[in-house]
Parts: structure tokens; sequence; C-alpha cells
């Protein structure tokens, strides 16, 4: 009973202590916080629009009947795998920064999954209905449905990326060492997983003969090849933040590591979307209509022509700065190239991806789809979301993992050792 | 008698649902009073008998509210022995739209913002069929035929092998024993994964509250057919299962003024449609995906 309630009054002041340490920080750490949190008001009052109206508050209709949230979607899931596929090997191979490493890029990769699953839920048409798609609850239609394949993979893997940083910091937080035979099969198995949540996104459009851009087995390779572009590009920009504000000591050269491996993975992005154009343009047959339509219009129609030949120079830019040593071992350079290298994918398997999978429709009908406001308002705000529950995480970890937060025991030690 | 038989997954169901319902609650509070009602509705399917009865009286209820009159809901099973299949004489289509126009009065869709229509009549340059990319979709000349054109009527093909089904995450879309294609629209989560599937633009999806004059609402319904929708759930053409399944033709053929359309029996040897099958040269559209459609296109001789 006295044990009981000792554990109760530690949980309640570990709660109270964190959520001081969340509402405390710098005049910019509010600022960062406050715009997001007004991004995320914004978004959420352009959604209920939505929600009273109907879908038909998007641009979206029976011809391009996914946008820019499934857009949106496509990528954050390629970021996510991303982040735990560069991460885990680095703790593998006792790369040195492991111990940081492994809990900031879970996290980074839950809080993708948590945006790429919101991306999914404002795109339903029927969110009250949403239990329907629930294991055991609703009735998912497993094993045919890729979409239920889908549910349960992020949903998974969000449960894992929650699961293995929030263990680790624990132990970090009691000064206890981890019990790594407990939790190396879970890291071990969140590299698979990630890999999963990628190929079975990949799947989902792949196995639509209907329509023919997607229905392309290159599509799950290039998938994985594109998200190890961008994940990694967004995890360098981070930690050099990070190690901005914080006390934890990132080298450079652990960032430059990983610019190497970006290059690669761009090499292999390019190498592959090559292949399918051409196979697209020397076949030369009526299904090549999408690839036409995205690269240099379709009769007339070419709204994304600008947008993809954009994503192409930047993805080329971006590949030569990574693999010429000195200018990936500039950080002026090295940071453009990641900002080349996110918008690039982003519009490549974002909207490059999705809409011209619909134009032209079945029934050859050609019809132009853009966002509208609503849209990008509702997407700004899951993207605000997702980067507010990344640094909040990311306020209460850094703070354990450098041993500053942890628990009250230690704490005094911490206080007395420090020069007053 | 039906025997209440209280399973496992019912109990986790209940349990969950009522925790989720709690949860949800601020959310559910600016959704409209009907989504409220129907928030636990079950599957079409996995109603007994009694619950469908229940549901009937429910929306036969809110129907005679929004439109004052009584609508006639059947639920109607397939009758035994029977797979539907149409046939199309593309030789005689004129392409004059009455069956798009008497489609949407007998099936109750939306009439505007957002206008629905479950059959898309393509005009073809003469030369032209398989690539559709050189179809126009909005064809409106003074008079039709004409001279130089062709017309392919296109709806759902109502395959044996639907990719619409096999994407579904929900089975909100099922094949009903005589062939047809159905939605339970109750059930139907609005992901529009089964518009991205179909091979021939035969969903469409009611992107706002569906629109229809009350003086212009057809009063009979069948639930998986023709009854009145709600916003943002699909539908479909059903091959009019609520007159089919009482011995008639699909609106779309009895408003055709040049014979086009014909309706039958697939598994009934002496039906009109297998001796189309049978003696005419039959093909379908886009047979090589495989979706084994019921729905013949046949020229004259």
């Amino acid at each position: 009973m006295e044990k009981l309630r000792e554990l109760w009054n530690e949980t309640w002041h570990f709660y109270k202590r964190t959520l001081i340490l969340v509402a405390t920080g710098s005049k910019l750490y509010y600022a960062w916080c406050f715009s997001l949190l007004a991004i995320i008001i914004a978004g959420f009052l352009f959604y209920m629009r939505q929600h009273d109206a109907g879908l038909i508050a998007t641009n979206m209709n029976d011809q391009v009947s996914w946008g820019l949230y499934i857009a949106n979607f496509t990528y954050l899931v390629g970021a996510a795998a991303a982040a735990v596929l560069l991460v885990v090997p680095s703790y593998v191979y006792h790369f040195k920064p492991i111990k940081e490493i492994v809990v900031l890029g879970e996290l980074f990769a839950a809080s993708s999954v948590m945006m790429a699953v919101l991306f999914v839920m404002v795109d339903l048409g029927r969110l009250d209905r949403f239990w329907h798609m629930l294991p055991f609850i609703g009735s998912m239609n497993f094993p045919e449905s890729l979409l239920a394949w889908d549910v349960i993979a992020l949903n998974g893997y969000l449960i894992l990326n929650i699961f293995i940083p929030v263990y680790l910091l624990v132990k970090f937080y009691y000064r206890k060492k981890p019990n790594w035979k407990f939790i190396l099969p879970f890291i071990l198995l969140s590299v698979p997983w990630a890999v999963g949540i990628h190929t079975v996104t990949a799947f989902l459009y792949n196995g639509l003969p209907a329509r023919p851009f997607w229905n392309a087995s290159i599509l799950a390779p290039r998938f994985l090849a594109s998200a190890f572009c961008s994940g990694p590009a967004i995890i360098i920009i981070i930690f050099q933040i990070i190690r901005k504000v914080s006390d934890i000591k990132l080298e450079d050269e652990a960032l430059f590591k990983v610019a190497e491996l970006i290059a690669y993975a761009m090499f292999l992005n390019l190498f592959l979307l090559g292949s399918e154009l051409f196979k697209e343009y020397y076949s030369n047959s009526i299904h090549m209509a999408p690839v036409e339509y995205l690269f240099q219009g379709l009769h007339g129609h070419n709204l994304l022509v600008p947008w993809i030949w954009a994503a192409m120079t930047m993805n080329v830019i971006a590949f030569i700065i990574f693999l010429v040593p000195q200018t990936r071992k500039r950080l002026t350079t090295l940071n453009l190239g990641c900002i080349f290298v996110i918008i690039g994918v982003w519009i490549e398997k974002g909207p490059g991806f999705v809409i011209p999978g619909f134009v032209p429709d079945p029934l050859g009908e050609i019809h132009e789809y853009l966002p509208n406001l609503l849209e990008l308002m509702v997407s700004f705000g899951i993207w605000a979301l997702g980067l507010l529950v990344f640094t909040l995480l990311m306020k209460v970890a850094i703070p354990i993992e450098t041993g500053e937060f942890t628990h009250t025991e230690f704490q005094k030690e911490l206080m007395a050792s420090r020069p007053h | 008698m039906e025997t209440k038989r209280y399973t496992r997954r019912e109990f986790i169901r209940n349990a969950s649902l009522t925790a989720l319902a709690g949860v949800s609650l601020p959310l559910l509070s600016s959704c409209a009073k009907e989504e409220t009602e129907d928030f636990l509705q079950k599957h079409f399917r996995e109603m007994t008998a009694e619950e469908k009865k229940q549901v009937i009286a429910k929306l036969e209820q809110r129907y005679l509210q929004k439109f004052g009159r009584k609508l006639q809901i059947s639920t109607k099973e397939a009758v035994p022995d029977t797979l539907w299949g149409y046939g199309l004489e593309l030789s005689r289509c004129i392409g004059c739209r009455r069956c798009v126009y008497a489609c949407v009065k007998e099936n109750n869709q939306s009439r505007h913002d957002p206008q629905l229509q479950w059959i898309r009549v393509l005009r073809l340059k003469r030369g032209n069929l398989i690539n559709l990319e050189n179809s126009d979709h909005y064809y409106n000349p003074d008079t039709v035929p004409e001279k130089g054109f062709i017309y392919l009527p296109v709806q759902c093909q109502q395959c044996q092998n639907p990719p619409c089904v096999k994407v579904c995450p929900v089975h909100a879309t099922w094949q009903e024993p005589d062939g047809i294609v159905a939605v339970d629209y109750n059930w139907c989560i609005g992901c529009r994964y089964c518009i991205a599937a179909c091979p021939y633009k035969g969903r469409v999806f009611n992107w706002a509250e569906p629109n229809i004059p009350k003086e212009e609402i057809n009063p009979s319904v069948h639930y998986l057919g023709n009854r009145p929708r709600m916003k943002c759930a699909v539908e479909k053409c059903t091959f009019c299962i609520q007159r089919v399944r009482d011995g008639r033709y699909p609106a779309c053929v009895e408003a055709c003024p040049t014979g086009t359309r014909k309706f039958g029996n697939l598994l009934d040897p002496n039906s009109e449609i297998r001796y189309i099958i049978d003696r005419k040269r039959v093909f379908r559209l886009k047979e090589d995906l495989n979706t084994e459609s019921k729905f013949y296109y046949f020229f004259e001789a």
C-alpha cells in the first residue's frame, strides 16, 4: 500500500513537472508554439466548414477524387519510415551518438505517422463512421483491402514508435540501464515495419489496374528510395536545430554521413524514375497519358508541368550537392540541398504522384485539379499540429537524455553539483 | 424465430463503442441529428429481420418529414437462380441521353450541387472505340445522332470480379447473389478508394448533401438502391434493384427510344440476354482487366 502511494506520488510528480517543463521556455519557444497553435486553430476552423458542407468544400470531384490530403499522407508515411530506417542501423552498428538518435528518430517517426493518419481522417467523407474500419469493432476488410492493411501497419508503427522511446526515456529518467534484451527486439522489429508501412502504402496504389500510372511494379522501390531522400533531409535540419537550442552534442561528421546516404538514395530515386520514364516513352502506349500530362501537358492541360520540372531540377541539384564532398561538407550548401530534397520529393511523390493517377480518368476525361484554400489551410493545420507535438516531445525528451530532467532523487544531486 | 446470441465480438464492439462515443461526443454534437441517431447502426447484412424493420420504420419517418410523402422502402432479397446481365447494341444508340435522365429520376439522384448521374454517354469520332481519351462526355448538339460519331453509354458494369468490392476497407459494398454490386450507404465511410479502383467510373460520390425537389421524388425505393442518400457516401447503378427484383426492367431499358438496351437473366437459357450472347458478336469494356463484367456491348450482325 505504502509502495503504491509512493508510486502514485512519483507519477503525479512526474506529470506535474513535465507540464511545467513544457510550459516554460524562452521567448522564441513561446513564439514558435503559439504560432503553431494559431495555425492549428485556423486549420481546425476550416475543417469544421468542410465537415458541415461535405467534401464539396474542397476542389476534389468525381474525376480527381483524391487530392492534397492523400498527397501529404503518402509523403509523410515515407518520412516516418525513413526516420527509423536511418536511425536503427546507426544503433545496431554502434554509431557514436546512438542513444540520442534512436529516441529522437523514433519520436519523429511517431509525429509523422500521426500526421499521416490525420490526413486520412480529414479525407474521409464520414468521419462519424470511422469506427467501421477498426478491427474487431467494425468490419474491416482484411486481408482483401490494402487500406485495411494500411490501418494496421500505420497504427502498429505508431504504437511501436511511442512505446520504444517512452520505455528508453523512463529508464533514463530513473537513471537505470535499459534492459536491452527486452527492448532490442522491438527496435529491430521497427526496421522491417518501417519498410512495411511504405510498401503497403505503395501497394495501395499499385494494385489498381484501373489506373495505369500507379499500376507499375517499380512503385514500392521508388517510394522507399524517395523516402530515403526526404526523411534524412528533414532529420539533418532537425538535428541542427536541436543542437542549437539544447545541450545535445551532435558532430557535423554525423550530418555529413547522413547527407552521403541521401546522395545514394537520390541516385537510386532518379534511376528508378528514369526506368519508369523509359518504359512509358519508348513503349508509347495510350497508358502513357498520365505521364505525358505530368511532364508535358495533355491536350493543352498542363497545370502540373511547372511543378514537376521544378521538382526534377531541385532533386538533381540536391543530388550534385550531396555527391560532391566540398558542397556536402559545408553547412550552407548542405542545408540548401536538404530544402531542395524536402520540397522536390514532396512534389514528386505528393501531388506529382497522386493527381496524374486521375488524369485522364478511366473514361478518358481530363479534369485538372489544384487544391483550394480550405484544403491548404487544413493541411497547414495538420503539419503545424505534427510540428507542435514533435516540439513538445523534444522539450521533454532532450532534458531527460542530457540528464537535466530526472527523478527527484537525482534532481537534488544535480542541484548540489551545480556551481551556484 | 430469431434466437438472440450475444457473442464476444458483440460485447467487445458494444463496450468499445460506448467508450468511443464518450470520447467523440464533442465532434458528434456538431453533427446533424440524423448522424447522431445513426451512429451505432449496424451493417445491413448483419442486421436481424427485426432490426431491419426498425431501421426501415426510422427511415420512413425521416423521409416523410423531409419529402412530405410516404416512401415504400423494400429490402427484398435476390430472386433465386438469377444473375442479371445487360446488353447494349452500339449500332442503335443515338446518344439522346434519355436513359441518363430516366435513371436520375428513377433512382433519386441529387439534381444539382452536386449533380449526379450513373450513366455517362461518350461520344466518339467514328474510327475510335478503345482509346476513350478521344471521347467527348459533354457533347451538346441541337439534334442527335450526329454524322461521323458513335455513342458509347457507360455505367456500372456489375463486374463478377469487382475491383471496387475488393478495395473497400469496411465491406460497405458487396456482390448480391443475383450479381448486383450493392452499397450500404449507411456503412460507407467515404474514403473513395472504390472510385479510384473502378475502371469504368461506375461510382459517383455525394460531395454535399443530395438535393432532390420534393415533387420529383420516386417513392418506390429499395434499401440497397434508390432510397434517398446522404452526404459523403458513394453510390452507383444497381440495375434498378428496386425494379428488377419485382420483375420489371431497369428504367434505362424502358426509357430507351431505339431499343438499344437489353436486360435479362444470364442463368436462363431462354432469356433475351442469352440469345444475344449466343448469336451476336458481343464484347465487354476493358476485358483485359479481367473484371468479368456482366455488361455486354454488341453490334447488329
